[in-house]
């Protein structure tokens, strides 16, 4: 039987697995990108999971809502990446030292 | 509550929505030449929607809209003046700092105008649900101000790393409601603090600590500051000015009101996490100006330092507490806006900014009365009496010491004299050095008038307003306790 823990388990296991995603990542900054996606993915599993359990609406309503604007913040960050290619030809992570102290 | 009058409570946000998608518009359908008048428009639209929120101190107090999405107390209200003042005045500086660089358009204006309704939906959200849509209504346009000189490789590398961070932080928040809410079963604060009381289990602890972190990182209070000095270094001037004053009120109002209401009944629970970030921030945010050259890179580090006196004032968990983080945010609003305003008015007759030390050495023979409002918002930054900022860090400590809290007081003044270190070196580099460069370039009269009400404000005649900045902040206070 799969019980609320299960999920909460596979939510918290992708969250870190995100988390680690932005900050072990040295290569590339669509993998970052990838990575928040899954952190709000993660979160979206809890939300249905407690939802189901708790026989509430609101968690997926919630999770709705999560999905939407998850869709315009991969927008911003694609169009904020590309005037960053553009002035600069590059997304590698290590590039982005223009500014130190 | 009637749906009539639920429109009518949130009249600022709607006028503000409407404001900006009708100058959205007008955007795109004229030429770039009309981007001074549209943000004309928005600037008149937040003066109005500021007249109309204060109109509503008188009568509508307390009101929960929306069948409990939003609360319109005097809490919100007092949060959403600041912004408001906030946002107008970067408005106000931000065209002639655009158009230096040709890169001034209509776009910025109506980015404000949404951000403002963002951060109006924070400070009043009292359902975790209208809170996550406010902080990323305010949070998503933020990005794309931080990347709106977008030629300039600073620019588009700060736009980047705030989305990247901030896109963290939202993760963050979030997983923390997620976990608020299951192990409570609403969303709604008043629901989730009655749920915490008859039951707060270790998910819960879990939930509450992940909520606290991730509004940590939108406030920039250490340890999740690493963010701040290379966003606040690259964004434009004015977005820097903007993120240092509006966004970090909503921020820490919303902080407080989370703090205060669902999580009320759990003081200790967060107070040893406010502590340690009050303390952190206060210590590396003094520690960390002092090497820097930039001066803009300087202020984000003074912000950091400053989110850490606002943070004693919440440590303490009182009404007392929460009063002296309102007022420190009013006076701390009126010192960043001028001295950012201050740095923009440092620029050469091309237009170019005058951004490290180098540049302004000497500042005091070539533009004495730029040179005399610096030192005094450095000095009210570095809390010397009689300045007004003085004001604002006797609160917070008072505050302190009434929550028997003396040790965090004492580390807390200890550690404001190393902050005072990077202060005194702007006054002497701009008093006693010698004048290296060029001499900034005359700058236009918006900005005097701008600069000249913040040091109006700072000036020891800030006193004056001490009692009644004092009454409407403890009445604001004792909305979110009577609310509990």
């Amino acid at each position: 039987m799969i019980g609320i823990e299960h999920y909460v388990v596979v939510s918290t296991i992708l969250f870190v697995l995100g988390v680690l995603g932005i900050f072990l990542n040295r290569k590339n900054i669509i993998v970052i990108l990838m990575a928040i996606e899954l952190i709000l993915l993660a979160v979206n599993i809890n939300m249905v999971a407690f939802s189901a359990f708790l026989g509430d609406l609101v968690g997926q309503v919630f999770a709705m809502f999560i999905l939407t604007v998850a869709a315009a913040e991969a927008a911003i960050g694609l169009a904020i990446l590309m005037i960053y290619f553009r002035g600069r030809g590059t997304i590698a992570v290590d590039d982005a030292n223009r500014m130190k102290g | 509550m009637s749906y009539a009058n639920s429109l009518y409570l949130t009249g600022a946000e709607i006028g503000l929505s409407i404001a900006g998608l009708v100058l959205l518009l007008a955007t795109a359908w004229t030429s770039r030449s009309s981007a001074r008048a549209i943000t004309i428009a928005a600037v008149t639209a937040l003066f109005g929607a500021l007249i109309f929120n204060l109109s509503l101190a008188n009568d509508g107090a307390g009101a929960v809209v929306f069948g409990g999405l939003l609360e319109v107390d005097a809490f919100s209200i007092f949060a959403k003046s600041l912004v408001y003042i906030a946002t107008i005045a970067c408005l106000i500086v931000a065209p002639r700092y655009f158009e230096d660089r040709g890169q001034f358009r209509g776009e910025f204006a109506v980015l404000m105008l949404f951000n403002a309704v963002g951060m109006g939906i924070m400070v009043s959200a009292v359902d975790l649900m209208t809170l996550y849509i406010g902080l990323e209504l305010s949070s998503l346009s933020s990005y794309v101000l931080a990347s709106f000189a977008r030629r300039d490789d600073k620019s588009s590398e700060a736009g980047l790393k705030y989305f990247i961070l901030g896109g963290l932080a939202s993760g963050i928040i979030l997983y923390g409601v997620s976990l608020v809410y299951g192990f409570s079963g609403t969303t709604s604060y008043d629901g989730v603090r009655a749920a915490f009381d008859a039951d707060f289990s270790t998910g819960a602890l879990f939930g509450v600590v992940f909520v606290l972190a991730g509004l940590a990182f939108k406030v920039a209070a250490v340890p999740f500051h690493m963010w701040t000095p290379d966003v606040y270094e690259g964004a434009p001037t004015p977005v820097t000015a903007f993120f240092a004053s509006a966004p970090k009120v909503a921020a820490v109002a919303m902080l407080v009101r989370m703090a205060a209401v669902p999580f009320g009944g759990q003081a200790e629970a967060w107070q040893q996490i406010v502590i340690f970030a009050a303390l952190a921030s206060i210590v590396v945010g003094a520690l960390g100006a002092i090497g820097q050259q930039n001066l803009k890179r300087l202020l984000a580090y003074s912000s950091i330092n400053n989110v850490g006196f606002i943070l004693i004032g919440l440590a303490a968990a009182t009404p007392a507490g929460i009063s002296g983080v309102l007022v420190y945010l009013s006076i701390y609003v009126f010192m960043t806006i001028g001295s950012f305003v201050a740095l923009l008015m440092l620029r050469t007759e091309k237009g170019e900014a005058l951004a490290t030390f180098d540049d302004i050495s000497g500042l005091s023979t070539s533009s004495p009365a730029l040179a005399w409002c610096l030192l005094a918002l450095m000095f009210s930054l570095a809390g010397i009496p009689p300045l007004f900022g003085f004001w604002g860090k006797f609160v917070v400590f008072q505050a302190a010491v009434q929550a028997d809290m003396i040790a965090l007081a004492a580390i807390g003044i200890a550690a404001s004299v190393i902050g005072a270190f990077y202060y005194i070196k702007f006054v002497k580099v701009m008093f006693f050095d010698e004048p290296k460069g060029d001499a900034p370039a005359k700058a236009p009269l918006p900005h005097w008038v701008v600069l000249g009400l913040s040091v109006l404000v700072i000036s020891p005649l800030g006193y004056l307003l001490t009692p009644w900045l004092g009454a409407v902040a403890d009445a604001a206070a004792q909305a979110l306790f009577f609310a509990a």
